[in-house]
């Protein structure tokens, strides 16, 4: 098993969570993991990344090669965009399709969504909306690793448990909300593969 | 099971696992995590493990080499250019030598994600004459600072950990050994160590220099330092640090040629002797400065084929990482998918709400009104220096920390006029109030503005060393109690700040503005 995953977003969405869940999930499996994040000054509101590495064998590198992603998973449109040049032949984008413009100059959303479909392999869709409607609006970003779920060679359950030890000291409920967020987040992507 | 540590956590916990004393530091990025984990770990706090934050860094040094003196064992740590403000007591250190176990831990910054420059914190190591460790990876980081401490006591000298951001901020499984307990207190009495009277530090120096051959010795008998032989001697590769793991990103399988793994210095003569005369070619992958590269280069380059960063073969700045040190061997990139072109940058920016965002409006408008061509900002170290990207472009310098009083200072010295200085709180305590004492007693014409949010925001929000006495701090290094102004910077307030600003600014000398509210987001935390 291996899994070179980038996750993309603007500083505050949440990348984080979403690499501590996968990492615990993986640790607890007595799988390799390395991550590394993204802490200073790019955290108040710039870009940031994390690169996610699992295997069931050692990991050398803390970064990804260029060209070897498996899987880029995004809160945000343009900033998936930005590690393309990551991404390998048979990899997969995963992204949120609603921007977080905070800055001026940020395109046009048209040109933004068709790079992205130009891809032969990718899903988008509007994780605030499925948090939503799910019952918890802050849980955009476990919705996200839901839908990220079906190109990880990681059950649901193993992923479930992680969050129960990420979210565990915040109480039941919000452990149970975001656990409902990951299958709504995990359903709604098979639709889209389905299609 | 392992526990899921950033490096910076791991060293953390080695640290509390070998029975530190305490730890001293001031925040900086890529260390600040270091200090965090033990002020939040249970274990720690049960130990009573002093974990403050300190003013600065040379506090933070010299209190870690009492705590050494009196026979503890102590951790300090800080950024690479947290070591330059360090650098007095530091470099003194290895002149002392220690009681206690004393691991100085320096976190640099290739590629400048968060800092003024790339300085390589080995030289420092070199330059000081003690022995640097330098983890390839997070339990490496984990085992070298758990024996570290011994290692330190054995030699009787402070040992000097370098990490890069990479390692810093990253996370991986470590497995972690048993606690080991405290050191009783037990001070030194040897005065011929401790007072570096002129007499006394020749004889010291002289020692320090005869003592190098066994600490070259300790790092060719180092576990972590590895010859992995390979059939193919074209070329042979010194890999230090985490540069260790992009090499073998390549080479899952073990490399074709020679490897030489190095991970704590002095450099070990003879590896890299064994290494030479085995291959027609050495390539050199180092993170930061060609700190190994040069050392085996020498001056004229004559004897020995080296390749690294200073002959173009990888970028002479820059951090390293699996591409670029693919490419030095000759491993193109798999890139498939290219950086579309209706992408923009994102740089960061001031918080939405943040109190900065309103003193700079008002500072602006001011200065564009009153003394639009005139006018110069020096700024500092923090989240304000933000204020030199649009939309506020307002800030002239940012050199280092504290420079924005005493660069104001000696502007206004050569008779710039309006010279106004622009600092946050725990930046003017780490190192603006002795050039505030400078202006005072010169009776400069500046306006220093604290910006005062009751934290170290940049770095996530540590404790301010001066929460509560930024006017008395003012008023006793001697600024006239009438020329310190407070206001809280909100919108509803902006003519009030004007008029201040211009009141203070019209003062022909050395008033200071504190601009008073909680940072955003220390304050959301609380909610």
């Amino acid at each position: 098993m291996k899994a070179d995953i980038i996750l993309a977003g603007v500083g505050g969405q949440g990348i984080l969570s979403i690499a501590a869940v996968i990492g615990e999930a993986a640790l607890a499996n007595n799988l390799y993991i390395k991550q590394a994040e993204v802490h200073g000054m790019s955290q108040r509101g710039g870009d940031v990344q994390s690169n996610l590495r699992v295997s069931d064998a050692p990991i050398s590198s803390d970064l990804i090669p260029l060209g070897k992603a498996d899987l880029i998973i995004s809160l945000e449109p343009m900033e998936a965009l930005r590690y393309l040049p990551y991404l390998s032949e048979n990899g997969w984008l995963v992204t949120n399709s609603e921007p977080f413009i905070n800055i001026s100059n940020y395109p046009e959303m048209e040109s933004v969504l068709a790079e992205i479909n130009r891809l032969p392999r990718k899903i988008i869709l509007n994780v605030d909306e499925i948090a939503k409607a799910s019952g918890s609006v802050r849980s955009a970003n476990m919705v996200l690793l839901g839908a990220s779920l079906p190109f990880l060679d990681m059950p649901v359950e193993q992923i479930e448990a992680g969050i129960s030890r990420i979210f565990g000291r915040k109480g039941d409920a919000v452990v149970l909300a975001n656990q409902v967020a990951l299958r709504a987040g995990k359903q709604a992507s098979e639709e889209l593969i389905q299609k | 099971m392992k526990k899921l540590l950033l490096g910076d956590e791991a060293i953390a916990q080695a640290a509390i696992d070998a029975g530190i004393s305490g730890v001293y530091a001031y925040p900086g990025t890529p260390s600040t995590e270091i200090t965090e984990y033990i002020q939040q770990s249970e274990s720690a706090t049960e130990r009573a493990i002093h974990s403050r934050w300190a003013t600065n860094e040379k506090t933070a040094m010299e209190a870690a080499l009492g705590m050494s003196f009196a026979g503890k064992r102590a951790l300090v740590c800080m950024k690479h250019v947290g070591l330059n403000v360090a650098a007095d007591a530091f470099v003194n250190a290895g002149m002392t030598g220690v009681n206690g176990g004393l691991i100085v831990l320096s976190a640099d910054d290739p590629s400048m994600h968060s800092s003024q420059n790339e300085q390589d914190s080995r030289f420092y190591g070199k330059f000081s004459f003690i022995p640097i460790l330098e983890p390839s990876s997070q339990q490496e980081a984990y085992d070298m600072v758990y024996s570290g401490f011994e290692l330190s006591e054995k030699l009787g000298i402070p040992v000097l950990l370098r990490i890069t951001t990479r390692l810093a901020h990253s996370r991986a499984g470590v497995q972690t050994r048993p606690q080991k307990p405290q050191n009783e207190l037990n001070p030194s009495d040897d005065w011929r160590k401790w007072v570096l009277l002129p007499a006394n530090a020749r004889l010291r120096f002289k020692q320090l220099i005869q003592e190098q051959e066994l600490f070259e010795q300790m790092a060719l008998e180092s576990e972590y330092n590895t010859y992995t032989d390979g059939a193919d001697k074209r070329m042979g590769v010194i890999a230090c640090g985490i540069g260790y793991n992009y090499l073998m990103e390549h080479f899952p399988a073990g490399a074709s040629f020679p490897v030489l793994k190095i991970a704590q210095y002095p450099l070990p003569k003879q590896l890299v002797a064994k290494l030479v005369d085995a291959c027609d070619e050495i390539l050199v992958l180092e993170d930061g400065y060609p700190f190994v590269e040069e050392q085996i280069k020498g001056l004229l380059g004559i004897g020995v084929k080296v390749k690294g960063r200073l002959d173009g073969t990888l970028s002479r700045d820059g951090e390293l990482n699996p591409d670029n040190v693919g490419r030095a061997l000759g491993i193109a990139p798999a890139s498939v998918y290219e950086k579309p072109e209706v992408l923009v940058g994102r740089p960061p920016q001031l918080c939405q709400g943040c109190g900065h965002r309103d003193l700079y409006e008002a500072l602006q408008e001011v200065m564009q009104n009153d003394h639009p061509a005139s006018h110069r900002i020096f700024s500092d170290i923090g989240c304000y220096t933000l204020g030199a990207l649009p939309p506020f472009r307002s800030i002239h310098t940012c050199v280092d920390m504290g420079a924005s009083v005493t660069m104001a200072k000696g502007a206004a010295d050569a008779g710039l006029y309006p010279a106004v200085a622009v600092l946050g709180d725990s930046t003017f305590t780490h190192s603006g109030i002795t050039g505030l004492l400078d202006a005072v007693n010169a009776k400069s014409n500046i306006t220093v503005i604290i910006l005062d949010n009751e934290t170290t925001a940049m770095t996530g929000g540590q404790d301010s060393a001066g929460t509560g006495k930024i006017e008395d701090i003012c008023r006793g290094v001697g600024v006239a109690a009438d020329h310190i102004r407070i206001f809280v910077p909100l919108r509803k307030n902006y003519n009030e700040m004007m008029q201040v600003i211009r009141e203070e600014v019209a003062y022909p000398g050395v008033s200071v503005i504190i601009p008073r509210r909680e940072c955003i987001q220390t304050l959301k935390r609380k909610k």
